[in-house]
């Protein structure tokens, strides 16, 4: 018992000695303890489950969770190898009072982004209001004039999102980055899921965890609705740039589980202001492209001329509204850190409320006073350049040494429009299993989200990316980040209230069906007269097999019982 | 071909497609248990039991491990994997001679590698192993042996077992939740998830999902596929020139329960699912009791008596 998490204090004690403030542990409350017992509420079942394990059982059931990866294919390039995508044993708990607030969080955010997207792309509302700079749009890389006009049949641009949230060193949620243009990682949430449940069973029992398996099903949902106006059964599919893309393995996941076509740029052709695909049965319309492909190779035609990912002619497509394109090209002027800085306004200009989960603390570089004291600070704050995503290009100002910081000073000061600063935050750590024993690690966590143009659905849980260097703040698998399954516990709020007639029901329903099949009777299987289980076979087979058996072996004329377990001991030699 | 030959070829078809789909049910269903929060346990295991036909015990609360342990590994209970297992292996020996070497090694390694005892997270694993063996087994058939009657009987015997065993699946439709999840769980259990969701498109409905696992005609687990290749093995073995009718009783069966499934509307049979299911598990087993009658009659096992006088 006290093997497991022995140490696991060790590492958080040192730090603090350094001054900055320590990271919430999210499952010890007080995590500098050589060997925390006490645990946060959340985290008590999973505890008492993981405590009855020793090191080497874990250690041995990780390794199972690394073979069953392999066997499935669910794996990376690292170095030309194939590797397992890594997930650590110990889960992620979130109980479903937090999660409620933060999926309105998410929702919120979602549909802000919407009104925000839609209003640049079209009237430029509030460019003229006055809430955010006409220069940092037009000044933004993914700002797309060409997306202008373009609108889907049921207006919604960000079909999927993967907001990123941190909880900071007070535990509280906070918003890292937006990613509304092809968020990655919603395979790894399913997968994650059904090899822990194959694996450690024994952490599920008397834990309600939200499934989430529904995913593919809501995303086809909200596919389909997005399908151009008057097409009743919609041909979705799914565009990937090909087998040599590091989330081929999700492409194939979502349509395979949405029962759709895996297309590539190949694949396609565009004719008539129409996409088209090419199959057996001769050209097949498409209507709503669910693309994995960057909006630079998507259409050679209107962007890089050199793409081969893409089919000539799709944007014309789109704009003539024969073809729904989703995510939304021009999506990723939203995505852009110095817009993230203008959500707060944008949240309260557009849906008129407060953000319910606040942004990180960021100064803009393009105000002088803010360029002056950043420079003065660099070596303690986190510079990040702002079109990049999962820390691309990201510079963390403790860990850099001298001669980065000088570079990162002359980039700052060429081009104040192309990077934010942020303070350092510690990221919550949860425990992970690494070299040393169980240890604190630095997670943050992306939540999906899937919008139909009625309902933002937040699907229960998301993927937690680990850092798992210890102390590494930048938690991204290209980086050498290990994922964690993330479990929302508890019953959905709305299971009691207004489905609950027909959730009840229909439970007691289908007790009563039990009950009637067990009226109708049980259908035994059949059996070969030969085979037949001992116990029923009547009196005159059993004289039949024993003479059989006193043919075959003269010594064993004894009771029936006895002739069978001779057979039996026959078999196993 | 002499009878008692035929009727080892038709059981090792039987339980090899047995212990298959007793595999799949359970491995869904167990995970199912895991990943689900809103099964109650106790009652899930109950209807499995019952749904597998065996016996359920009156009292006590029954845990997935109860059902793992029956189920899977009794070597005494007549609907455990470890049954059928050891079964194929027995019919095979006793029709050595005419059942290809290939297979019976298959089929002895299997039944003596069959484990006596799988650790709770070795469970996925055990019932993909059980799954490989009885595709290898199938595989080697099919692969290799030439389509006389020897493999007419293995062929009968695996679609009148997977009949039944679909009929078993879609029975256990009661198990769960009213809505969609389920439908998806019935659909893993026999590998049709994936070939459902390109054929219908969309998300696992009731209505679509039942008519896919009883009545497709080119899914080969549907309850229609199996009866109509049971049937066509049937007159293989038999061919007739008679115009008009069927004079054996097997055949006479299995037409009349495709006929059933076939034109009654999906609906009827949805509605009423648990007794439509009985009836093709009756068929199933009427239909095996008719060929034995047929094809393998026991006749009076002559037995020395002494003289009589």
């Amino acid at each position: 018992m006290v093997d497991l998490f022995t140490g696991y204090g060790a590492t958080t004690k040192s730090r603090k000695r350094t001054g900055s403030a320590s990271a919430w542990d999210e499952m010890f409350p007080d995590p500098s303890s050589l060997t925390p017992t006490e645990t946060r509420a959340a985290y008590k079942d999973v505890y008492g489950a993981l405590a009855r394990m020793t090191q080497e059982e874990l250690r041995g059931r990780t390794a199972a969770l690394a073979s069953s990866y392999l066997a499935q294919g669910v794996t990376f390039d690292f170095a030309g190898e194939e590797r397992p995508f890594p997930l650590d044993a110990v889960p992620r708990v979130i109980e479903q009072p937090e999660w409620v607030t933060v999926e309105a969080g998410i929702k919120q955010r979602v549909l802000a982004l919407e009104a925000f997207l839609a209003d640049i792309y079209g009237p430029q509302a509030a460019v003229h209001d006055g809430v955010i700079p006409a220069s940092l749009i037009s000044s933004s890389n993914h700002f797309h004039r060409q997306a202008a006009g373009i609108v889907s049949a049921n207006n919604v641009r960000i079909q999927v999102s993967g907001i990123d949230l941190i909880r900071d060193e007070k535990g509280a949620w906070r918003v890292l980055e937006d990613n509304v243009r092809v968020p990655s990682g919603v395979s790894y949430v399913i997968s994650n899921r059904r090899v822990m449940a194959q694996t450690l069973p024994e952490l599920f029992v008397s834990m309600r965890v939200r499934p989430v398996g529904d995913y593919p099903n809501k995303l086809l949902q909200a596919l389909r609705a997005s399908a151009p106006a008057g097409v009743d059964d919609p041909n979705v599919v799914v565009l990937t740039p090909g087998v040599f893309n590091s989330a081929y393995f999700e492409h194939t996941l979502l349509a395979r589980l949405m029962g759709v076509e895996l297309v590539e740029g190949r694949d396609l052709f565009c004719s008539g202001g129409r996409v088209w695909m090419r199959t057996t049965a001769g050209p097949t319309r498409v209507d709503v492209i669910y693309r994995r492909v960057d909006d630079e190779f998507l259409d050679p035609l209107q962007f890089r001329a050199d793409s081969q990912l893409g089919s000539p002619g799709m944007l014309m497509a789109a704009r003539l509204g024969n073809v729904t394109i989703a995510n939304a090209v021009g999506n990723g002027v939203a995505d852009d850190k110095l817009v993230y800085t203008y959500l707060p306004d944008l949240i309260r200009y557009y849906l008129g409320e407060d953000a319910i989960i606040p942004n990180v603390d960021t100064w803009r570089l393009e105000d002088p006073l803010a360029l002056e004291e950043v420079l003065d600070r660099l070596d303690e704050l986190v510079v990040k350049p702002v079109d990049g995503s999962g820390g691309k290009g990201l510079v963390v100002g403790p860990a850099a040494s001298k001669a980065e910081l000088a570079t990162l000073r002359k980039q700052l000061l060429r081009d104040p429009r192309g990077w934010i600063a942020q303070p350092v935050v510690q990221l919550s750590t949860i425990p992970t299993l690494v070299e040393d024993g169980m240890r604190p690690r630095h997670a943050d966590l992306r939540p999906f989200a899937v919008n139909d143009g009625t309902d933002v659905w937040v699907l229960p849980g998301g993927l937690t990316r680990v850092a798992l260097p210890e102390g590494e703040l930048v938690v991204n698998s290209s980086q050498g980040g290990g994922s964690k399954d993330t479990w929302v516990i508890g019953l959905e709020p709305d299971f009691y209230h207004e489905s609950s007639a027909r959730n009840i029901q229909g439970l007691v329903a289908d007790q009563a069906a039990n009950t009637q099949a067990t009226a109708a009777g049980t259908h035994p299987v059949d059996h070969s007269p030969q085979d037949k289980p001992l116990g029923n076979s009547d009196q005159q087979e059993q004289q039949q097999q024993q003479q059989q058996q006193q043919g075959r072996q003269p010594v064993s004329a004894g009771a029936p019982a006895a002739s069978k377990s001779s057979a039996q001991e026959d078999r196993e030699c | 071909m002499l009878s008692r030959i035929a009727e080892s070829l038709f059981w090792i078809g039987r339980y090899i497609e047995r212990s298959d789909g007793t595999a799949r049910i359970l491995d869904v269903h167990l995970q199912l248990l895991l990943e689900d929060p809103w099964i109650e346990e106790n009652l899930a295991c109950r209807s499995l039991l019952q749904l597998m036909g065996s016996p359920v015990p009156d009292e006590g609360e029954l845990t997935r491990k109860d059902v793992l342990a029956t189920l899977a590994m009794d070597r005494t209970h007549p609907a455990s994997i470890a049954y059928s297992i050891t079964s194929a292996r027995e019919n095979a020996r006793r029709a050595r001679e005419i059942v290809p070497t290939e297979l019976w090694e298959c089929l002895n390694t299997t039944s003596a590698r069959m484990p006596r005892k799988v650790a709770s997270e070795k469970t996925h694993d055990y019932f993909a192993w059980v799954r490989e063996r009885a595709a290898l087994a199938v595989g080697i058939v099919e692969a290799g042996a030439s389509r006389d009657d020897a493999w007419h009987f293995f062929t009968l015997g695996r679609s009148l077992e997977q009949a039944d065993m679909t009929a078993r699946l879609l029975a256990t439709r009661s198990l769960t939740e009213a809505s969609g999840p389920s439908w998806t769980t019935i659909l893993r259990s026999c590998g049709a998830y994936e070939s459902y969701l390109r054929t219908y498109r969309g998300v696992p409905s009731a209505r679509n999902a039942a008519e896919y696992l009883l009545m497709d005609r080119l899914f080969p687990r549907s309850i229609v596929f199996s009866v109509s290749r049971a049937e066509q093995c049937l007159r293989d073995l038999e061919p007739r020139t008679d115009r008009a009718g069927v004079t054996g009783q097997a055949q006479r069966v299995l037409g009349q329960i495709r006929s059933q499934l076939e034109y009654r509307p999906i609906m009827d049979i949805l509605n009423d699912l648990p007794l439509q299911m009985m009836r093709v598990q009756d068929a199933t087993s009427t239909a095996s009791e008719a060929i034995g009658n047929r094809y393998f009659p026991k006749g009076n096992v002559p037995t020395w008596t002494g003289e009589a006088s």
